[in-house]
């Protein structure tokens, strides 16, 4: 655990001694405000809580955090430092725990830099705060969901744009499992696929977050997700590092 | 005991092509160890399965006895690798970078502090320490390389290329280094540069196609011909069908 937190700890900074970080922060900030007041009605519902808010941030992540994730293994191979990496008395597991631990952490400071919507919903009206705390928590799993995707398909390119569109794709067929239009359209020609399409759906997993409702399924549900993206990370840096 | 590098019947298969074909050889205390040969003979490969990195087809090596396959974690620590082309972290500061790897090295407080001055001093990076090591020049990020490969005084030194990319001041410097560590470790360069091997290797090992074919030292393997340079090519080269 101790090697992994030392490579966090260096890719953290990484992000905030480049670019990437404030690109990332300031537009997902603008675009979660943006998308909550004016799609979102934030006024004209009436009520005091962060249901839309919470309805587009998986969606912004469905983009930004590939994003985030192409370079995670690419970049290591592009400048080779993936050698100087691997050869030091870390596992590959080690290294891949590092590694998506501080994208995540880099994800939780873009969430909790939200904060200024948690004050005005307060000010304006009596919130349930309870359900504003599952519903970020909620946001982070889907982050960290994306990133387990994202950080294994990095691995397998060295191309950061293959990595890029290869990611959003993914993460998109498990967000968009759940929607309406694909489960109608399972249900009716292959009633068994929609069973199973519901069932890997990470929207559908983050609506009980969102209404305050975490179950002990769903909590499996996430950490069985990470840790088996996870592991597929682990196997193909293993088999592809030295390409 | 023995031979602190061990490497015993190493191959390296890539789909049907054979980059490193059943290489054994040891590498005692004291010595230093010039691996010689052209461009894509293997050197690198043998290398980078010493470090870990390539996971070799078959045979094995160890590390101050500890099998690089099975004892991944236990064979690095007692390793310093410095890989081709002394890849780095560019956004971070010198002083940073080798702080990074002080920590994942196990080195802690004050030790760690002590550890990071003695390996920029060996170096001479104390001049750029706060500098961004993409703002450095090609000979400085080299060295960065070798203070990272230094760092934890490890009794087993492997550098693919040290010298590559330095001024003859800078080549002069790493080489003293290089003879001053020798006694007390066991040391792999590879290099390009033949005279770098008569001037600090104890022992030269040539090889090509993934073969050794030749193992002797820098003077008797010189002796064979009018030049090592024409030794080298002699051995490398494909010979002529008369």
């Amino acid at each position: 655990m101790g090697g992994a937190l030392t490579v966090a700890r260096r890719e953290l900074a990484g992000y905030f001694a480049t670019p990437v970080a404030y690109v990332f922060i300031v537009i997902f900030l603008i675009m979660s405000g943006a998308l909550t007041f004016t799609l979102g009605n934030f006024f004209d519902r009436g009520t005091a809580d962060l249901q839309p808010f919470f309805g587009f941030v998986p969606w912004l992540f469905l983009f930004l955090v590939p994003a985030l994730t192409m370079r995670l293994w690419a970049e290591e191979r592009r400048l080779g430092t993936i050698e100087l990496l691997l050869t030091l008395p870390i596992t590959q597991g080690q290294a891949v725990l590092g590694k998506f631990l501080a994208a995540w952490a880099f994800c939780a400071i873009a969430l909790l830099l939200t904060f200024p919507l948690v004050l005005t919903v307060n000010y304006l009206g009596n919130p349930d705060n309870g359900v504003i705390a599952t519903g970020y928590a909620g946001c982070l799993l889907v982050a960290g969901t994306y990133l387990a995707v994202g950080a294994a398909i990095s691995a397998l390119t060295k191309n950061q744009v293959i990595a890029f569109v290869l990611a959003v794709a993914v993460c998109f067929l498990f967000a968009a499992a759940g929607s309406p239009v694909v489960t109608e359209f399972l249900s009716t020609r292959m009633p068994a696929l929609a069973e199973i399409a519901r069932g890997l759906s990470i929207t559908d997993r983050l609506n009980g977050f969102s209404r305050g409702v975490v179950t002990l399924r769903d909590l499996v549900f996430f950490a069985s997700f990470i840790g088996f993206w996870l592991f597929a990370n682990a196997v193909a840096v293993d088999h592809r590092k030295a390409d | 005991m023995s031979a602190l590098i061990e490497i015993d019947r190493l191959t390296k298969r890539f789909g049907s092509f054979t980059a490193v074909d059943d290489v054994s050889f040891a590498v005692a205390r004291g010595e230093v160890l010039g691996f010689l040969g052209p461009n894509g003979a293997g050197k690198s490969t043998t290398m980078k399965m010493l470090a870990g990195f390539v996971t070799p087809s078959s045979g094995t090596a160890r590390i101050c006895g500890e099998d690089v396959v099975d004892r991944p974690v236990a064979a690095k620590r007692h390793l310093g690798y410095l890989p081709e082309g002394a890849p780095t972290y560019p956004e971070m500061t010198v002083a940073g970078f080798l702080a990074f790897v002080a920590r994942v090295r196990g080195f802690r407080g004050s030790e760690a502090s002590d550890r990071i001055a003695h390996a920029m001093r060996l170096t001479t990076l104390e001049g750029v320490r706060l500098q961004p090591i993409e703002t450095l020049s090609k000979g400085f990020k080299r060295r960065v390389g070798l203070a990272q490969a230094l760092l934890h005084d490890p009794p087993v030194l492997v550098l693919d290329e040290p010298t590559d990319g330095l001024d003859p001041n800078q080549k002069h410097e790493v080489r003293r280094l290089i003879a001053q560590m020798a006694p007390s470790k066991a040391i792999i360069i590879s290099t390009h540069i033949l005279e770098e091997v008569s001037a600090i290797c104890s022992r030269a090992i040539i090889i090509a196609h993934g073969q050794v074919l030749a193992d002797s030292t820098p003077a008797e393997l010189a002796s064979r011909g009018p030049s090592l340079d024409a030794v080298f090519r002699d051995l490398t080269l494909p010979k002529e069908v008369a």
